[in-house]
């Protein structure tokens, strides 16, 4: 098996130490300009993503978890948004990476895995010529090379009778199998970082499991990293390693899979848990919504951002949730002006019952 | 494919017989006496209108005229006159020459108007629609779309005239416009034809770069062409394959019903341009009560619009694999 070639194929750098994780982002600010004003999507992020590692990014709609990802490839129109801040990939400063460098990287070093496969696959060309393209491109592959790259990468994914399969068009597929084409389009040239895009959430349950399974053995066979967006948290209960929990654009907690799910810290994510139908609880019993709306990244609130809609400022005490912006550090922790006393408490006595 | 060809094809000679008869019977709805045009001086004669009504075939009801007429068009037909052969459209009323004939005289101006225009505004407003969509929001963008707000708001007439007043009497720059046959003598067609193509143009040229313009917009804006990107295809690549094969569906689908308009004659550059064509033959034959003339080339237009929607359906298809299954 033949591999793309890499821009810049440095050699590993040891995990672990401090700055020099695989993909490092700092101090992310991803604005847009449209006519009502400035949408401030992304606001503020950092986090760290090691090799073969899987992170989590969960949050509401409009939370800023897509933008993150399209702004690790560089894909906003520079025309109407402002990037600010640092994306470190293996080293290479992507903010300000010219066109022509992004392209090289784009579904070579980084690829990425989009939620609607039917309208995020074109039309007009067979599966198997999308396929072939970026490997095509990145690795100046003959046409035939490039084609049977594709369908042994259909054959990877799970297509039954991917020769036969590679010339079908994207709307002779089912909803499964196109997402599976279009993990294989995204794996054709061995990405280190796959950022995938709510990958399951236009499908049904079953198949939701395969794809995950599927994304799982991939990143053992290969030692990618990946992104997994998504706002379920079943899907990174069981994917993910590290969790980053979005709120108006801003990281309200961090930590692994399970600190974030067994012991979670911040009022919002409380909110996502005890939102979230369970198997074992009982039928009768209600789910609770968090109050409100997620806010207008127009106007996003003051302090800390879900003041609003949070059962908890008084127990801060004086204004402090409106005025003060409250800081989350690398490693586990939260958003949060509670005391870790007070987290603690407050989950055990009033969340961790709900939970059941 | 075959299949859907031979559908479409029965599909549209039931429309062309539905148009054909409504032709016929409004026709005769009308308060019209063609004999009159014929009679001269002996109008008030009963007999001789009836004689001229008897040459003509009108003395017979109009269902039967109906079947003649299409029996006519098929195995051809004895006329009063004399014979006519299959397609028989009958002959005029006006100048008692065949139908068929006097439309095969006038179609080559049609035709070579509606080809030359076709060219000259797709490859222009598709251009100008692209590079306006790539430079979205810069003043190129803003130029072009005053110049087609501009160029939608002219009339044919106007243009057409000053045209030639400026660039044929004036300065001399154009021939003045005139039908040549293109097997005689090809440049004397081309140099007779230009102006009509330019003038004609302007306004197509404005509504389709304007099309194209969205079209390109819309599609860049698709989430396959986001996909492209993402995979690290070049913006050209991703401009021309990924964008621009989804923006030509519809455009092809407006082309086929202007070129199908058109092969049925631009009445109004014909007239400006003082070009004979189908378009003018069929006026002339409106005014002068010409019931075969209006007949024939009402057919013959119908069926060039007809076919011309066929080609695009699977014109269609061949561009959107989508449409091929269904």
């Amino acid at each position: 098996m033949t591999t793309c070639a890499k821009p810049e194929d440095n050699a590993a750098t040891p995990a672990g130490a401090p700055g020099s994780a695989f993909l490092s982002v700092r101090d992310l600010y991803v604005h847009f300009s449209t006519e009502d004003g400035i949408v401030k999507a992304v606001d503020g992020l950092s986090f760290d993503l090691e090799r073969g590692r899987t992170l989590g990014i969960v949050g509401e709609s409009g939370s800023g978890k897509s933008v993150t990802g399209l702004s690790v490839l560089g894909l906003h129109d520079p025309m109407h948004t402002e990037t600010r801040g640092e994306i470190l990939l293996d080293g290479q400063e992507m903010t300000g990476a010219g066109e022509k460098t992004l392209e090289k990287l784009r579904g070579n070093k980084v690829a990425m895995i989009f939620q609607d496969s039917l309208t995020a696959l074109s039309p007009y060309y067979t599966i198997g010529r999308q396929i072939c393209e970026p490997y095509r491109k990145h690795t100046g592959a003959s046409r035939r090379a490039a084609w049977a790259r594709a369908v042994e990468l259909l054959g990877r994914v799970g297509i039954p009778q991917p020769k036969l399969r590679a010339h079908d068009y994207p709307h002779q597929f089912s909803g499964g199998m196109r997402q599976r084409a279009m993990i294989a389009m995204a794996l054709v040239c061995d990405p280190e970082l796959l950022i995938a895009d709510e990958p399951t959430t236009a499908l049904d349950v079953t198949v939701q499991a395969q794809i995950l399974d599927l994304l799982s053995d991939l990143q053992q066979e290969f030692g990618s990293a990946i992104i997994l967006i998504t706002h379920d948290l079943g899907v990174v209960a069981n994917t993910a390693d590290e969790l980053l929990v979005m709120y108006a654009g801003r990281a309200v907690e961090r930590g692994t899979v399970s600190e974030v799910l067994r012991a979670p810290q911040h009022p919002y994510t409380w909110g996502l848990l005890t939102s979230m139908p369970r198997l074992e609880s009982d039928v009768s019993e209600a789910l609770t919504p968090i109050p409100g709306a997620p806010p207008s990244l127009l106007a996003t609130p003051t302090g800390c951002p879900f003041h609003p809609r949070c059962g908890y400022p008084a127990e801060v005490g004086g204004t402090r949730c409106e005025d003060e912006r409250p800081l989350i550090g690398p490693g586990r922790g939260s958003a949060c002006h509670l005391s870790a006393g007070q987290k603690r408490s407050l989950f055990i006595e009033q969340i961790k019952p709900r939970l059941g | 494919m075959l299949r859907f060809l031979v559908r479409r094809s029965l599909g549209a000679l039931v429309i062309i017989f539905l148009i054909c008869a409504i032709t016929f019977f409004l026709f005769f709805a009308l308060p019209s006496e063609p004999a009159l045009l014929a009679c001269g001086k002996n109008c008030g004669d009963p007999a001789l209108i009836e004689q001229i009504n008897r040459n003509l075939g009108l003395h017979e009801p109009v269902p039967v005229q109906f079947w003649h007429y299409v029996v006519g068009i098929f195995a051809g037909r004895d006329m009063e006159v004399g014979n006519c052969p299959a397609p028989c459209l009958g002959y005029s009323f006006n100048d008692s020459q065949p139908v068929w004939e006097t439309i095969l005289d006038r179609y080559p101006t049609t035709l070579s108007l509606a080809f030359g225009g076709a060219a000259v505004f797709l490859v222009t407003g598709v251009a100008i629609g692209m590079i306006a969509a790539a430079r979205r929001g810069t003043a190129t963008d803003k130029f072009f779309s005053s110049l087609s707000l501009i160029g939608n708001s002219l009339q044919i007439y106007f243009i057409g005239v000053i045209a030639m007043w400026l660039f044929v009497d004036t300065w001399g720059v154009f021939d003045r416009p005139e039908y040549f046959p293109l097997t005689e003598n090809p440049a004397k067609w081309f140099g007779g034809m230009l102006l009509p193509w330019l003038v004609l143009s302007i306004i197509f040229i404005a509504n389709y770069s304007r099309m194209t313009r969205s079209q390109m917009i819309e599609q860049l804006n698709e989430e396959h062409v986001r996909t492209a990107r993402a995979k690290g295809m070049s913006g050209r690549t991703v401009f021309f394959r990924y964008a621009w094969r989804g923006a030509i569906a519809p455009i092809v689908t407006i082309v086929g019903i202007d070129l199908g308009s058109l092969f049925g004659g631009a009445m109004i550059t014909e007239f400006t341009f003082t070009l004979h064509g189908l378009g003018r033959l069929a006026v002339n034959s409106v005014t002068e009560n010409d019931l075969p003339m209006l007949m024939g080339v009402m057919l013959f237009s119908c069926t060039a619009i007809v076919i011309a929607n066929i080609v695009v359906d699977a014109l269609y298809a061949y561009i959107d694999p989508r449409v091929r299954l269904s």
